[in-house]
């Protein structure tokens, strides 16, 4: 039981951990893709921001089902008697 | 119950899971039970219907009695506020939605400012209800419906059904099958090919199937995960005493982003959604 409760938690972690770490990856390149856009065009800011922001909730969905998912596992584990 | 003033005996991991605990009713044996619902189907989460049926009264209690009241030559503060959200919603359909329905726009104002409001309800501070609730004998509640995942199930559940009502509707039930089986890889239907056709199919209908229910369990799990992973924080931020304030602060400032833009990603993409159901090839 102890080692489930180890395994538990470390599978917790890894959730997380790799779903933040791959999505702070592609938003840097957004955020940096949307920087290059706007120096380029000003004018094209705001509308360039709003998509920015679309995506931006796309990516989360990745992390947060991740997430949703390792805080199940944490408080209501299945194995864990 | 473990949560009163008299004993200050509860850990922090009571604490969370307290505020983690719908306030639930359930159907044990013919019987309707408070509490004690775990693994039983005919549950009923009270909080959350109580406080999602209210505010969409709220909203339409509101919205309802500015459209009564609308003028155009000395419009109130709530007017100018119905108005700008009206506008926002209706410039974002006519951007993403390109078909014929007098559905659309009225949807995703409701989702919007539903789902708004059900957010919202997050910055209040994580105490506040659940011990007025308390004071008047109910055991649980959790405030905020969209962190119940039933709640933002139904909702997607809805848009799913809606999603397949207009493919059918719009394209025929022929062409609604087509569109499963035939995409992406176009099945051969002379010569020697026709052999691999019935496979082919399979492979199309098994990629297609996937990325048609990946749309509602995408959208629902989305708000959720967002909503859930925020309160939890808040509740742990709670945990800290006297520091609890300038972290509550920085963390409820930004959460207002997430809350909005949760509710305007989940209006967005239901247009989206909506607008490929619709649309008729050739």
């Amino acid at each position: 039981m102890d080692f489930v409760i180890g395994m538990n938690l470390l599978a917790v972690a890894l959730l997380i951990g790799l779903g933040a770490l791959g999505v702070g990856i592609g938003m840097g390149l957004l955020g940096g893709r949307f920087l290059e856009g706007a120096a380029r065009q000003p004018e094209l800011a705001p509308m360039l921001r709003t998509q920015m922001f679309l995506v931006v909730a796309l990516l989360d969905a990745i992390a947060m089902i991740g997430v949703g998912i390792a805080l199940f596992f944490a408080f209501a584990n299945p194995f864990i008697v | 119950m473990e949560e009163s003033h008299a004993s200050a005996e509860q850990t922090a991991s009571e604490y969370i899971q307290h505020h983690l605990t719908n306030l639930q009713v359930c159907r044990d044996h013919g019987e309707w039970v408070w509490g004690h619902c775990a693994g039983n189907f005919m549950t009923v989460n009270v909080d959350s219907m109580f406080f999602s049926a209210v505010l969409g009264l709220v909203f339409l209690f509101f919205f309802r009695k500015v459209a009564k009241q609308a003028t155009a030559g000395k419009p109130t503060k709530l007017q100018a506020a119905v108005e700008l959200v009206i506008g926002f919603v209706d410039g974002s359909v006519r951007d993403a939605f390109h078909g014929h329905s007098k559905l659309i726009a009225p949807l995703s104002l409701t989702i919007f400012m539903w789902v708004l409001l059900m957010n919202l309800m997050d910055l209040i501070p994580v105490d506040w209800l659940p011990m007025a609730a308390a004071a008047v004998g109910v055991p649980y509640l959790k405030a905020v419906p969209t962190t119940d995942v039933n709640v933002t199930f139904a909702m997607s559940i809805s848009v799913f059904i809606l999603i397949i009502f207009y493919s059918i509707k719009m394209k025929g039930f022929v062409g609604f099958t087509k569109e499963l089986t035939m995409h992406p890889i176009a099945p051969p239907t002379k010569g020697i090919g026709i052999v691999f056709a019935p496979f082919i199919i399979a492979f199309n209908f098994i990629l297609e199937g996937v990325s048609l229910l990946a749309k509602p369990v995408s959208l629902s799990l989305r708000l959720f995960g967002n909503m859930y992973a925020g309160e939890l924080i808040f509740i742990l931020i709670a945990l800290l005493g006297l520091y609890q304030l300038p972290l509550h602060f920085g963390w409820a400032v930004f959460h207002i982003l997430v809350v909005t833009l949760q509710a305007f990603i989940f209006m967005m993409l239901t247009i989206v959604y909506l607008s490929s159901a619709h649309e008729v090839e050739h």
